[in-house]
């Protein structure tokens, strides 16, 4: 750990990214911490009949009303039911130009670290399990591989996914 | 935030200004010897002309000063005011919007406006406008002279003339015998206080004398100190009159008496108490109104609270917070109500423009402005109802020949008028025209495969297919419409504000298509009910009754899907199915009656759990493609809520029942 952190002064911070770990199933995912806003205990969750399973809920986050996300339902994960150690992350994320703040449900989290980018691979083309347009890279971290997702392409899949054909948005 | 533009202040001042002047043509040119709105016209001019040129729009100042010097000839009475003057200044307000808009670029196609508003009022001095309001000094106004109006009279006595009896209050006093009179003092060459000697006079004057009086009758009043005084006496053209207001800002105004300086206290005075109002920045009412939510959500939850513990004293506070609470939603709700007249306005101009352009003659009638909306919802109105109104006077309106035929008043009238009808605010705009052909609709929705050959729809739902995109059912593609956009964009629009269209039409007599809108859109009285584990609110104002789901339909969910409701049939939908709610169906449902325009629907949910203030907030894109839901709420324990679309759960039973028909349909066959 010393090691590393030694090693990430002597670079420029710009090629460093600063991210918020998190554990899905027996993986572990690195988010930018600058877009996170805030990181929860559960709260109540209300369905929202016929949404998509992988933004099936609403939650309270201040008196504002978030979509409540499941990244397993994207990385086809078994979705556990929350225990002790489960907490929302709550993180801006620009959709279409407009930002709009989402909470993920996260079986544990971490910690807030620096990953170097050099220490970043691009995803494999054979090998994975995933959706490839899903993963920004994997890094090496700590000699633990980081999962490093692509919010962006994960949540647009889902607003450009109308389930019937009338599109007409609805803000 | 708080710094303030002056220079935008005068641009927002200039539009109420334009507007209203606007309006005072319009009215004017329906009844044209009306000599008060004349005077209100020119009243709105000189406003902008002389706040114009103290915010540094020359320009527009310019272009003002030459407008007004027209009209001052009709306030004089020498011409008569006309159509055509009317048309024209309406084109000249046009041009001072886009000169204060863009002052550069619009200042050459004025000449050619000035020159048309020349021909009315029968001035055409050569002269062009810029020069007159140039100049520093009144002389060089000499050369202009076409007509007598009055004298500007420039005069200052030698320092001694005190002494030799000359009294100046006297001159001016015989001036004044002569005519109205503006004067005003030049302390140009007044020494400091320690120099001054206070038996020399160091005054000088400049007088407007409007007067038809020669000039000899001038100079009589100088007679007993011509010989000492610097005399200088100007024969004045009408306009120049009014220009000096403008100019000498910083000189001593001494007297007035005369009419046109008591007309100018009058403007100064009319906007302060006139309107006692204030102008704030939108966002600033926004983020009122988004904390008042945020006040009205966690009163929710102090009243939970304190009924749940039953401390008398704590109750008696929570009412009063609630109390408190109920009338600054009101009162923040009601800062942003404005009344829907503001818009009906700016259609008489269209409808006098449209109906000069397509040669019909029309009437526009208005009724209810003083109904009240939220400004927001007024603005994104405006669009939608320009094309409705267009669309009344393009097709619904038949020309004045065919209208002659058909037994009727030459004269069409589009009649736009606004109510609150319960919870819903409705804009109806009807006109006398042709009516809607239904057949032609029918023919033009199968040719564009909207609906098979051989369906039946009632006229209702037929007039709903001109809302379609690309719907047009005109032969012919005019400037003004046809081209199928018009509909489609208000039926967007009205969607998008969580309101309705109804659409009425008889042959021959006219059609109506009646906007309705929910009163307010942040904040409304929800019914809460739960279906399965879930809560939902329904908004209140849709809400008609709640009955109890008889035991014969419950216990057979399979069976019919219509209630009869005093006779009536209403069909129902099953919320815990369209939402797949999980679990068996409870006992004791209840059904909730809602409306929507002519339709009623129930909606089966498994227990009503009470009133509730909704805040509404909007969901995210990421829920887009859920029609059901209007928005969702947060309940007083803090607990989100999904607010029914009432609309498209109609549209969404309509469709299941079409399926459930073409299904029995077919097993019949």
């Amino acid at each position: 750990m010393t090691q590393v952190v030694s090693s990430m002064e002597n670079i420029p911070a710009s090629k460093v990214m600063r991210a918020l770990t998190l554990e899905l199933g027996d993986e572990v995912f690195a988010i930018e911490a600058t877009s996170v806003r805030e990181i929860q205990d559960i709260v109540p969750v209300t369905e929202v009949p016929n949404a998509q399973q992988f933004v099936g809920g609403l939650i309270n986050v201040r008196g504002r009303v978030v979509p409540l996300a499941d990244l397993r339902v994207k990385f086809g994960m078994e979705r556990r039911p929350p225990d002790a150690d489960t907490r929302i992350v709550v993180f801006e994320i620009t959709l279409d130009i407009e930002p709009i703040i989402v909470g993920i449900l996260a079986d544990r989290v971490h910690t807030v670290t620096d990953i170097a980018i050099a220490d970043v691979e691009p995803p494999p083309n054979v090998g994975m399990r995933w959706r490839p347009e899903f993963v920004r890279g994997i890094a090496q971290h700590n000699g633990k591989f980081i999962i490093i997702p692509n919010l962006g392409a994960i949540f647009s899949s889902t607003s450009t996914q109308p389930k019937e054909l009338e599109t007409e948005g609805r803000n | 935030m708080t710094q303030i533009d002056p220079t935008e202040t005068f641009r927002q001042e200039a539009q109420d200004v334009l507007e209203q002047l606007e309006q005072t043509l319009l009215d004017l040119g329906s009844s044209l010897d009306d000599s008060e709105l004349i005077d209100s016209a020119f009243r709105a001019l000189h406003t902008i002309k002389g706040s114009g040129a103290m915010f540094g729009f020359t320009e527009v100042a310019e272009f003002v000063h030459e407008f007004e010097s027209a009209f001052d000839r009709v306030r004089k009475e020498i011409v008569a005011p006309s159509n055509a003057l009317v048309n024209v200044s309406l084109d000249a307000k046009d041009h001072i919007a886009n000169l204060i808009a863009e002052p550069k670029i619009h200042t050459a196609s004025g000449a050619q406006i000035l020159r048309r508003l020349r021909t009315v009022v029968g001035t055409d001095i050569p002269e062009s406008y810029t020069e007159t309001l140039n100049q520093d000094s009144p002389k060089n106004v000499t050369e202009k002279i076409t007509l007598n109006k009055g004298w500007r009279i420039n005069f200052n006595l030698p320092g001694d003339c005190l002494s030799f009896g000359a009294n100046p209050y006297l001159l001016l006093g015989e001036l004044r015998d002569l005519g109205d009179c503006k004067v005003r003092g030049y302390a140009k060459s007044m020494p400091s206080i320690e120099t001054l000697n206070p038996e020399c006079c160091f005054l000088s004057w400049n007088v407007t004398l409007i007067s038809d009086c020669s000039i000899d009758r001038v100079e009589d009043v100088f007679l007993f100190v011509r010989d000492e005084i610097d005399l200088d006496i100007i024969q004045i053209l009408p306009e120049v009159e009014e220009m000096v207001d403008a100019t000498a800002v910083a000189n001593l105004e001494v007297n007035s008496s005369s009419a046109s300086s008591t007309r100018k206290t009058e403007i100064q005075n009319n906007p302060a108490h006139g309107n006692s109002s204030l102008r704030v920045a939108a966002e600033r009412l926004d983020e009122l109104l988004d904390h008042v939510g945020e006040l009205v959500i966690a009163q929710a939850r102090l009243s939970q609270i304190s009924e749940e513990s039953r401390d008398s004293r704590l109750m008696g506070v929570t009412e009063d917070i609630e109390r408190l609470s109920a009338g600054l939603r009101d009162i923040t709700m009601g800062i942003r109500m404005v009344p829907i007249g503001t818009l009906f306005n700016r259609f008489r101009r269209l409808v006098h423009d449209l109906s000069a352009e397509l040669g019909k003659n029309v009437e526009f009638a208005t009724s209810g402005e003083h109904t009240e909306l939220d400004k927001t919802v007024i603005e994104s109105l405006a669009d939608p109802l320009v094309h409705i109104i267009r669309n009344a006077i393009d097709h619904g309106l038949e020309d004045p020949q065919c209208r002659v035929v058909a037994e009727k008043h030459k004269y069409g009238t589009v009649r736009i008028s606004a109510a609150h009808e319960g919870a819903e605010v409705t804009i109806s705009v009807s006109d006398d025209g042709a009516g809607l052909d239904a057949e032609r609709i029918r023919k033009k929705a199968e040719e564009m495969g909207l609906i098979p050959s051989d369906s039946v729809l009632s006229e209702i739902e037929l007039y709903q297919l001109i809302f379609h995109p690309g719907f047009s059912t005109a032969q012919e593609v005019t400037s003004v419409s046809g081209r199928g956009v018009g509909m489609d964009v208000v039926s967007r629009t009205i969607d998008n504000l969580r309101g309705r269209i109804d659409v009425t039409s008889r042959p021959n007599n006219g059609t109506t298509v009646t906007l309705r809108l929910p009163l307010t859109l942040a904040i409304i009285d929800g019914m809460l009910v739960r279906v399965g584990d879930n809560r939902y609110s329904i908004p209140l104002s849709a809400v008609e009754e709640c009955v109890e789901l008889p035991t014969e339909i419950s216990e057979n969910p399979r069976g019919r899907n219509f209630l009869s409701i005093r006779g009536e049939l209403v069909p129902f939908l099953r919320l815990r199915e369209i939402f797949n709610t999980k679990g068996l169906d409870e006992l004791h449902q209840k059904v909730v009656i809602v409306s929507a325009g002519e339709q009623r629907m129930g909606l089966v949910v498994d227990q009503i759990l009470g009133n509730t203030q909704t805040v509404i907030k909007s969901l995210s894109p990421l829920h887009a493609d859920i029609e059901t839901f209007a928005g969702a709420t947060i309940m007083g324990d803090g607990a989100v809520a999904l607010i029914l679309d009432v609309v498209q759960l109609m549209r969404s039973a309509q469709h299941l029942e079409r399926r459930l028909r073409n299904e029995n349909d077919g097993e019949a066959a």
